[in-house]
């Protein structure tokens, strides 16, 4: 039994109205265990002066360096004694999900067994990173509660200046967007990097997120420091039959509207039967009797959004593999920044594959632990250094897709012009 | 004592186990998918296997019995097997149409909310807040929470002109991350340093070093070492905080909620953006904030009325642009809406492309 229960007026409005009530779920934990009740008696605090009362420190496991989110309570009497002593202690145990973020039902018991037996009885599916957050554990119980949930086969997620738990979508799990094995690919490149998240030695943190398509639903492109996104490089496939239902159900307004004048490079194009143009390059598919839908796929920028209307009448194309960008991340140092183009295309289906990505995200690693400065992000390194210092440095030829336009700077040394346009055409002429 | 357990670094699990079976059945094999209502998808795969999915909102920070009574639910209506997305909803996945309507009735009779699919406002992604942050401003479970109660219908309907996606974060690092409506503590005074505290507590160079501006620098106090603010520099952006919690940044009175908005990841159409301020000085009103909640009802009643099908928040703004943003929001455009900081300049009009 649980000793008795603080005062919360303010929390208690939390418990009215139609959304899931975190505050109710406190107190239902509250009524078993003394870590909760004053956890919510620290809580009510910071809402009743509107301020945080947590600071951090070292607490961690047997043989990792970090994945422990350390929080010992600032709330002191007159005599250096904790005000709510129950929950003096209450750190966060961060757990690497499933890619993808599946779970049976067998395996969410056994975690609340084991938050139940150990922990506050809270846990936050999933943080803004990816973990499983089981948050609230005394320094005594964080050991034993990591073991069982260790024995379970998951293992810690990232905390400090280290690699970080990843994210990728739902993707080919259940979406026909989905242009490459996102879980493999996450699997590939978090486990081959695994001692970078436990035993943090980076500048700073370093994230991967996986995207099946650029709908970018893990939101890799602004919030990851390495982001692969999925794409295509040959023609949209095109399925007649859905393509045909959609204008019945929608109608022509709608297909022009909302398909044909939202198309960012109009690349696409409505014509009569009869004047259908036909190139290598140029996507058709009928709609009714009348009219086809062109798309000249040259123009086409993989922006998803046809895709996403007219599910199942567009499809990505058959030549898949993703896009990588590098260098997103939130604020600080130099504002938010999105992840640059590095490279435009890479297919991502062999074995051989998996190893080019996994090689390329151990080189990026290692080219920032060696040049970044500490605290110092990705994003902000190639600023400081230039994109072309980064490419070169990690081996990666240029291409006019990593740009939005040329230099309109002119105060440039360019004494190599000549070997460099030789490059280019030697390039060229190989290809 | 009894001897350590070296760990297994076993890494990220392989999902494959853990999927529905008709998911792994079907990997990499799905052609087609629709929203037959709000809360439900359906996708079919090429073997014509066929999936619905039944979504729910959850409060997130979630207590072992609310975990265990989705365990129930997934074990009666889903073979066992349910997923998370990125804004912590629940996904169950069914292969028989007629189970759709008892699995709504079983989470609507333990208030779970369905919806969040499509063209709704779906559940807010949000940071730690007071609950577990070192540094936080606010609380974020609590303006989720506040927020979505707002927003109910919002979410188990769909109809907002696209999808709208909302985030909360409790300081400036914004961990809550971009969104097409994004609200921000604010910090507005500089820090208050104890100088007492900072020559045992800090290290002084890395400090000197996280400011963005350089409005920090070593200083002798009292006979003391410690560090000194150039208040008139200092954007009381909160980054001295966290390696020196002596810079107090946070108050109660002048830690403010700031608006930002047309923040999207998705490449559709236009390009990823960045979410822009367009308010700020909000109270932070606990426990129910209901000063952020008017402006965020505004603005989404705003796009939702004003916007074409398909436009995003930042689709929309790009349509109409700025001024008559401000004019519909009926928001105040103030001289700190204009950016100072590098690069400004690329945010700034060097057309004549005005609307009238």
């Amino acid at each position: 039994m649980a000793k008795k229960m603080h005062d919360t007026p303010n929390l208690d409005q939390l418990e009215s109205g139609p959304w899931p009530s975190f505050v109710t779920g406190l107190k239902r934990e509250a009524a078993k265990k003394d870590i909760m009740v004053d956890l919510m008696g620290q809580l009510e605090e910071s809402y009743k002066t509107k301020k945080g009362f947590w600071k951090g420190g070292t607490v961690g496991v047997f043989g990792y360096g970090g994945g422990i989110i350390p929080r010992f309570t600032e709330l002191k009497d007159a005599n250096e004694q904790p005000m709510f002593p129950d929950a003096a202690e209450f750190h966060t145990i961060r757990l690497q999900p499933p890619a993808g973020m599946h779970y049976d039902t067998k395996t969410l018991r056994q975690f609340c067994d084991i938050w139940d037996k150990y922990g506050s009885g809270l846990i936050a599916f999933h943080g803004q990173s990816g973990d499983i957050m089981f948050q609230g554990c005394t320094t005594a119980n964080v050991q034993p509660a990591w073991e069982e949930l260790n024995e379970m086969g998951f293992d810690l997620g990232g905390a400090g200046p280290a690699l970080r738990t990843s994210m990728s979508c739902v993707g080919a799990a259940r979406c026909e967007m989905s242009c490459y094995d996102e879980a493999k690919a996450l699997r590939t490149v978090i486990n081959n990097n695994i001692d970078d998240m436990h035993r943090p030695a980076l500048p700073y943190k370093f994230k991967f997120k996986f995207s099946g398509c650029p709908n970018d639903c893990t939101n890799a492109i602004q919030r990851s420091d390495m982001a692969t996104i999925g794409t295509w490089r040959d023609n949209i496939q095109v399925n007649e039959g859905i393509a045909r239902d959609y204008m019945k159900s929608h109608g022509m307004d709608k297909l022009v509207n909302d398909v044909i004048s939202k198309c960012p490079t109009r690349a696409i194009t409505l014509r009569n039967k009869a004047e259908a143009v036909t190139s290598g390059s140029i996507s058709t598919v009928a709609v009714d009797d009348q009219h086809v839908l062109q798309i000249e796929n040259h123009d086409c920028v993989r922006c998803m959004h046809c895709l996403n209307v007219m599910p199942g009448a567009l499809l990505p194309g058959k030549d898949k593999g993703v896009t990588i960008l590098v260098g997103g991340k939130s604020v600080l140092k130099i504002g938010a920044s999105m992840g640059t183009v590095v490279i435009p295309f890479m297919k991502l289906e062999s074995e051989d594959d998996f190893e080019a990505l996994n090689d390329l995200s151990r080189n990026i690693l290692d080219f920032f632990a060696e040049n970044a400065l500490e605290h110092e992000r990705t994003g902000e390194m190639i600023e400081r250094i230039g994109l072309v210092n980064f490419l070169e440095g990690l081996d990666i030829e240029i291409d006019p897709s990593m740009i939005v336009h040329p230099r309109t700077n002119p105060y440039v040394r360019m004494d190599d012009w000549d070997e460099e346009a030789e490059k280019w055409n030697e390039r060229k002429s190989a290809a | 004592m009894a001897e350590l357990r070296a760990p297994d670094e076993c890494g990220v699990p392989d999902p494959a186990p853990f999927m529905h079976p008709i998911m792994n059945k079907n990997y990499g094999k799905w052609v087609f998918h629709s929203h037959p209502k709000p809360g439900v998808l359906y996708h079919r795969a090429a073997s014509g296997d066929e999936l619905w999915t039944v979504k729910c909102g959850t409060a997130r920070q979630m207590d072992l019995y609310t975990i265990r009574l989705l365990c129930d639910i997934a074990d009666k209506h889903s073979d066992g097997h349910l997923r998370f997305t990125a804004r912590s909803n629940v996904e169950f996945g069914l292969t028989d149409a007629s189970k759709i309507e008892p699995l709504i009735a079983d989470l609507g009779k333990h208030g779970f909310p369905v919806g969040g699919t499509a063209n709704s406002v779906s559940m807010i992604a949000h940071t730690q807040g007071w609950l577990h942050c070192d540094i936080p401003g606010t609380d974020a479970s609590g303006v989720v929470k506040a927020l979505m109660d707002e927003l109910h219908e919002e979410f188990i309907k769909c109809e907002m002109p696209n999808r709208v996606k909302l985030s909360t974060s409790c300081c400036e690092i914004n961990c809550g991350g971009q969104a097409d409506i994004a609200i921000i503590v604010q910090h507005t005074k500089p820090p208050k340093i104890n100088h007492d505290l900072v020559a045992n507590v800090c290290e002084r160079p890395s400090v000197v070093a996280r400011c963005p501006v350089a409005a920090i620098r070593p200083a002798l106090v009292n006979g003391k070492p410690s560090l000194e603010v150039d208040e008139k520099k200092c954007i009381c952006c909160g980054a001295c905080f966290p390696p020196c919690p002596p810079m107090q940044i946070n108050d109660p009175e002048h830690s403010k909620i700031a608006i930002w908005v047309g923040g999207k990841n998705s490449n559709a159409r236009s390009k990823p953006t960045f979410h822009k301020l367009v308010a700020s000085g909000l109270p932070n009103n606990a426990p129910r904030w209901p000063e952020v909640g008017a402006v965020v009802k505004n603005i989404l009643a705003v796009y939702k009325a004003d916007a074409q099908p398909w436009e995003r928040i930042a689709d929309w703004i790009d349509r109409i642009g700025w001024p008559r943003f401000f004019e519909k929001t009926g928001l105040p455009f103030t001289k700190f809406h204009i950016d100072d900081w590098r690069g400004a300049r690329n945010s700034l009009n060097a057309s004549t492309h005005i609307r009238f």
